[in-house]
């Protein structure tokens, strides 16, 4: 039998307030076990964990209760201090009273004895503890950024720059992200290529950086410190090594009329092709589904005309295998698709585009050569409405709860950047708020406002309808003045929603990093860990956390390089003790658990055993514990029961469910 | 039949196989019972006709144990149980020969007792060399003829198909004998209000006496130490003290085979109590279905089961919650 301490915190009027914690304590203090209860406004503090130390060496206790607020929060505090006076510190569990119950509570008598079942259930399975040792594992020095956007790339240089090897994979043919695709940049209106490039440059020049473009993670196994991952590097069909970037492949390339993803298929591109003209690497690929030559096997123009001899057609993608010790995610975003706001029209005239499309088209070396014009017919459009908020902060299925942050600001740009140049036309923007947060923001808004004349109504677009004479009929409302609007318009620009990359899913389950409701990655902690994964040696990097603009999205990736830094800097981490293992004499050999096992940790060895007699050779499962992160979904698969979770084994679990409906 | 012996007598006598395991005449004419066979004389007692309904498959677990290799008789629906055992590595393919006989669908002397037949003496028309169209009853209160089909177990009207999934060699013809839907009884009760759902299974398994037959003759319930039976859980030999209990067995019995159960029927088969056992793993086997594609257990030796394997096209955990 155990003897056990239980500590009641009242966390100030955290706890004690909706809880009677001097009820609490005279509830345990009845359980079996029990030897020691108090209570103390802050366990956590120098003078609580005083307490627990003093009632270990006076009452001899062998196990502990704190009843407190989550274990994510303390238990790591108490686990220490039991460790300080001795105790093995997986003789202390956590009955969380206060995220568990008195937060969520109103009624005290009910929280009250919520509190007291949680206390049982805690104190029901510290009796069936046992002490655990931790192990050691090795830091494999060197870190992968998957995503090669401004967001990794920062990252990427964070870490190189505190001397540790980095790995950028990126998806596409080139580095840049989103970030290359716009033209300019709010508040200060500096040209998006000028800042971004240099540091494209940077990482690619920089001896610690190694980048994978056109590469894309194809499988992740091992845990923090010790990952390894499989980098598919798709197949260019053109050698990196031999090609100069001299584009007369492109020139010639008689396939040309390809939708270019970087210009938002808004004009035509070559099979053969570089995305645009800073990229890196500046070597073209060949898209094989539009590629003459690899549709219908003739054509080989790009191949005679490479004085370099660069063209590869049988190139086949190759897996590379990396060990990594941590793992930065940059994935980003792209804008919402937009078929399900047919109101817009956005399907139905080439003249309502979306504000990623007016980047491009804004931009020297976009579709229209940065000249403003409508895409129908060329013309330059004197009347534009801007529509905000298209998809964010909606209500219904259709779109997204969450305000997408961005869009506020960037629309005051082009409105004001349209005003500026084409001082004629005239910018109606309609919103539901103008959100302005951030330094130098507001004063940004308000010289669109002041100084450029943009007319802004308060109001959403209820319809835009393309009429016969080429124009658009938007029909919305004007909040403030309470009246409807008709106004004609010559082009409509759409500030889409954004939303996290749509592979991000996929990652996100190769990593065992959780994802929200919206797929956006979620932090360890909301406030105190924003830039780390609740899964160890995950790191969160710009939008794939949640919408950001420019400036923090790289001071984002700053914080999740230190952190990866941080892990990198040490040679050993502890492992968790609280790994599976397989009993002999009840194990089937079925195979069921290292099916179901994420980790691989899971073998099978052909074992003597002893069965109350009987003598035989066996299937057995073994468990490296070194991969084994202690997820538990082994032990709910076996239907014999043979595998079991220290810590966490199946007759504590039982035995706390059993004191819960006592 | 004959051909059957006589082959497994080949089979002895070259040495491929040291002993078969089959059936032999029980007590009574329509009781055949499971046997071993090692010579070729003792294979004079072998029978096989459609009272055979036993799947042998669970059987060759302790035979892959054994010296030597063992000819076993496998109908088509017991291949797919052979094949989940090879998956679990419970049974050693290379220990096994298999004969794939022959099915015309299984009888069930429940039946014809439903149908108010008594005293039977002896039952002819169920060789696999009949027709397996009628059946022609002996009884000590005169001869009486039903048509094979009122007679088969609620399995065969609902066959897998008359392929065999795993075999050495075929002998004898087989027939499928389909002609009801598989999911017709679970979609009545998925209907059921909860009330009306809970009294269904109450009064079901209400009747059951723990005899553990359906478990002893499950080819899922393999494991070496069934959790019922472990001093490591709290659990073992308890008989049922309430209904809860006796409920929980056998939806904890589902949940361990769910995924791995082939749907061979030998739960309700052998119920002394006729509890329509498999309606509870007809339903896991619906919702597989439904959710992760269809899947049927045992259709292949390789593949990882449906609850066992993840893949990117999985539906999300709300969408099966929801559906409770």
């Amino acid at each position: 039998m155990q003897r056990i301490g239980v500590f009641v915190c009242h966390c100030g009027t955290n706890i004690a307030a909706t809880v009677d914690v001097k009820k609490v304590v005279e509830m345990a203090a009845k359980e079996p076990g029990v030897v020691h209860a108090e209570d103390y406004q802050y366990m956590c503090s120098e003078a609580g964990q005083a307490k627990i130390i003093n009632a270990i060496h006076e009452k001899n206790l062998t196990g502990i209760v704190v009843c407190s607020c989550s274990p994510r929060m303390h238990e790591a505090t108490f686990r220490k201090a039991a460790a300080k006076a001795g105790l093995n510190p997986y003789m202390v569990e956590i009955a969380n009273i206060r995220e568990h119950c008195s937060w969520i509570h109103k009624d005290m008598e009910e929280a009250t004895l919520k509190a007291v079942i949680l206390a049982r259930a805690a104190i029901a399975k510290v009796n069936l503890d046992a002490p655990l040792q931790p192990g050691e594992s090795l830091v494999t020095k060197r870190a992968l950024v998957i995503g090669g956007g401004i967001a990794g790339i920062q990252s990427a240089l964070d870490i190189a720059e505190a001397g540790y090897e980095v790995d950028i994979v990126e998806k596409l043919p080139s580095i840049g992200g989103r970030m290359s695709q716009l033209d300019k940049t709010f508040p200060t209106l500096d040209c998006s290529a000028c800042i971004l490039t240099p540091k494209m440059v940077e990482a690619a020049a920089h001896e610690k950086i190694n980048i994978y473009t056109y590469s894309e993670v194809e499988k992740v196994s091992g845990f923090v410190g010790d990952f390894t991952v499989d980098i598919r590097k798709k197949a260019r069909s053109v050698d990196m090594s031999k090609c100069t970037g001299c584009g007369v492949c492109s020139e010639k390339c008689p396939s040309k009329k390809n939708a270019n993803e970087f210009n938002r298929g808004l004009n035509n591109r070559s099979a053969i092709y570089i995305p645009f003209a800073q990229a890196i690497p500046n070597v073209p690929v060949i898209d094989r589904e539009n590629c003459i030559k690899f549709k219908t096997g003739k054509c080989g123009a790009c191949s005679k005309v490479c004085a370099a001899g660069a063209i590869d057609y049988e190139q086949k993608d190759e897996i590379v295998t990396q060990k990594y010790g941590a793992i930065v995610v940059a994935t980003g975003f792209d804008v919402i698709p937009l078929d399900k706001y047919d109101e817009y029209a956005y399907s139905q005239s080439k003249d309502v585009i979306t504000s990623l499309e007016l980047e491009r088209i804004m931009n020297a070396a976009g579709p229209t050569k940065g000249h403003l014009e409508r895409l129908s017919d060329g013309k330059a459009p004197k009347n534009i409405v801007f529509v905000q908020c298209v998809g964010s902060r909606c209500s219904d299925e259709r779109g997204k709860s969450y305000c997408s942050k961005i869009c506020c600001m960037y629309t005051a740009k082009h409105a004001m950047l349209i005003r500026d140049k084409y001082p004629d036309t005239n910018v109606t923007v309609f919103y539901i708020d103008v959100r302005t947060p951030g330094k130098n923001f507001d004063e940004f808004y308000r010289r669109a406002v002041e100084d450029y004349g943009v007319n802004y109504v308060k109001g959403q677009v209820g319809k835009v309808i393309p009429q016969p004479d080429g124009t658009l009929m938007v029909q919305a409302s004007d909040l403030l003045e309470n009246k409807q609007i008709h106004m004609e318009a010559d082009m409509v620009v759409l500030a889409a929603a954004i939303e996290p990359n749509k592979d991000v899913r996929k990652i996100a389950t190769m990593l065992t990093a959780s994802i929200d409701t919206n797929n956006f990655l979620t932090e360890a902690h909301a406030k105190l860990r924003p830039v780390e994964s609740p899964t160890a040696g995950i790191f969160l990097s710009g939008v794939c956390q949640g919408p950001k603009d420019i400036p923090e999205t790289v001071a984002q990736a700053g914080a999740a390089a230190v952190k990866a830094i941080g892990l990198l800097a040490k040679d050993k981490l502890t492992t968790n003790p609280c790994t599976a293992h397989s009993d002999e004499l009840l194990c089937n050999g079925c195979s069921q658990c290292a099916n179901v096992c994420p980790y691989g940790a899971i073998s099978y060895e052909e074992k003597q055993v002893n069965d109350h007699g009987i003598r035989e050779t066996r299937r057995i499962a073994v468990v490296n514990n070194a991969l084994c992160q202690g997820c538990g979904a082994c032990t709910v698969t076996c239907p014999s029961g043979a595998m079991d979770l220290q810590g966490f084994s199946n007759r504590q679990i039982l035995a706390e469910v059993d004191a819960i409906c006592r | 039949m004959q051909e059957l012996i006589t082959r497994a007598k080949e089979l002895l006598a070259d040495g491929t196989v040291v002993r078969v395991l089959g059936w032999k005449a029980g007590d009574l004419s329509y009781n055949p019972e499971a046997a071993y066979f090692e010579t070729a004389e003792s294979l004079d007692e072998f029978v096989y006709n459609g009272f055979c309904g036993q799947n042998l498959s669970k059987m060759m677990i302790e035979a892959s144990k054994l010296e030597g290799k063992t000819l076993v008789c496998l109908k088509p629906c017991d291949t797919y149980s052979f094949n989940q055992l090879i998956k679990e590595h419970r049974v050693d393919r290379e220990k096994a020969y298999i004969i794939g006989v022959g099915c015309k669908g299984k009888l069930n002397v429940e039946k014809l007792r439903e149908m108010g037949i008594k005293g039977i003496k002896s039952i002819s028309g169920a060789e696999l060399t009949d027709a397996c169209e009628e059946l022609h009853i002996s009884t000590i209160y005169g001869d009486k003829t039903v048509a094979y089909k009122e007679a088969m177990l609620e399995r065969c009207h609902v066959c897998k198909g008359k392929e065999h999934m795993i075999y050495d060699e075929i002998i004898g013809e087989s027939k499928d004998t389909k002609d009801a839907d598989r999911f017709a009884e679970v979609e009545k009760i998925e209907k059921m209000s909860p009330e009306e759902r809970f009294a269904f299974f109450q009064k079901e398994l209400s009747k059951c006496i723990r005899c553990n037959a359906c478990r002893n003759a499950c080819p899922a319930c393999s494991c070496r130490k069934c959790v019922f039976d472990s001093t490591k859980f709290d659990s073992a030999q308890k008989a049922n003290v309430d209904s809860f209990e006796e409920k929980m067995f056998h939806i904890i019995r589902a949940f361990h085979v769910a995924g791995r159960c082939t749907d061979c029927g030998e739960c309700s088969r052998v119920c002394p109590q006729g509890i329509p056992l498999h309606l509870f793993n007809r339903k896991f086997i619906k919702d597989i279905d439904t959710f992760y594609g269809e899947y049927q257990a045992g259709a292949d030796d390789q593949s990882k089961g449906p609850l066992t394997s993840f893949t990117f096209d999985d539906v999300e955990p709300g969408v099966v919650a929801e559906r409770g």
